[in-house]
């Protein structure tokens, strides 16, 4: 798959996802190796109101996203593929007032699951803010609601 | 810790009633976490939102909400069982799924499994038709502060 209609697919997923949309989330990068989420800073998402930073639920909500994404990245056709487990581990806190992209990547692919992996980070991405992994169940083309997502991400209306 | 988040956090334990609290968190209004106390018991409440739908055809809550509603959940669970001094800082977070989360109120419990002096972990347990049969299972660790020293 071109990188280009890649991002245009990706774009799509994290349009027709109502809570994506609620935070923002758009696609920075995608590429063959894997795709990069941006989650822009707003007051709505933040989890110590003394300190403004964003709470982890966000930034959980952006890996999940960016590592569901990622499966696009490795399977040929759209397949829907439900998170199996998912875990974060918190580096240091986000810096208030400024965007955490989410990078993540497939380093394994079965026929039955997609092992994912990714890292979230603002300046540097040599000093993540969290490291993540998480598992995708692949539940293949013919699950209901999997057409219908097919087509959203082919551009046609769903 | 703010002098107005104390209070509120003092009144809650009095009355039972942690909305007032909850006020000062911007992300549990997104989500709209709410919190009551059945006895000595924590419940915590997601009631169905639109703007939480992740799969839109199902329509399913987007796991990164259900992820959020649990963190969250331990947190104040951790801050409420403990009366730590401020919100816990979240060190890991580990969630299984178990079920779709349906377009519907979703409801968690939680457990201090271990408080240590400086880090506690606790598990969580999200659920919509029955406690019996959880959407989602997770644990995490989390920083709490030392008493200051006398």
């Amino acid at each position: 798959m071109t990188e280009n209609s890649l991002l245009e697919r990706a774009t799509r997923f994290v349009c027709a996802l109502r809570h994506c949309q609620v935070l923002g989330i758009t696609v920075h990068d995608a590429s063959n190796t894997g795709m990069t989420l941006l989650l822009p800073y707003g007051p709505a998402i933040v989890g110590d109101p003394e300190t403004g930073i964003i709470h982890g639920g966000a930034l959980t909500s952006l890996m999940d996203t960016a590592c569901g994404i990622a499966t696009l990245c490795v399977l040929p056709e759209f397949e829907v593929c439900p998170t199996l487990d998912l875990r974060i581990d918190y580096m240091h806190p986000a810096a208030p007032r400024q965007p955490v992209y989410g990078f993540a990547q497939c380093y394994r692919v079965t026929a039955d699951v997609i092992f994912t992996r990714g890292f979230a980070y603002q300046d540097n991405p040599q000093q993540p803010i969290a490291h993540v992994v998480g598992t995708f169940m692949r539940m293949g083309k013919l699950l209901k609601g999997a057409q219908g997502l097919s087509a959203t991400l082919d551009g046609e209306q769903a | 810790m703010t002098h107005r988040f104390q209070t509120r956090l003092d009144q809650a334990h009095a009355r039972g009633d942690y909305a007032a609290l909850l006020e000062l968190i911007p992300y549990a209004n997104l989500i709209g976490i709410e919190c009551t106390r059945e006895g000595d018991e924590l419940l915590f409440r997601l009631p169905a939102n639109k703007d939480n739908i992740g799969n839109p055809i199902l329509p399913a809550l987007h796991g990164g909400v259900i992820a959020g509603f649990m963190e969250l959940s331990a947190a104040l669970h951790l801050l409420v069982s403990t009366g730590a001094p401020s919100l816990p800082k979240i060190i890991d977070f580990s969630l299984d799924y178990l079920r779709a989360g349906q377009f519907r109120d979703t409801y968690a419990t939680c457990q201090v499994w271990r408080q240590g002096r400086r880090v506690a972990n606790v598990s969580v347990t999200a659920w919509q038709s029955t406690a019996a049969e959880p959407i989602a299972t997770a644990r995490a660790h989390f920083k709490i502060e030392e008493p200051c020293a006398p």
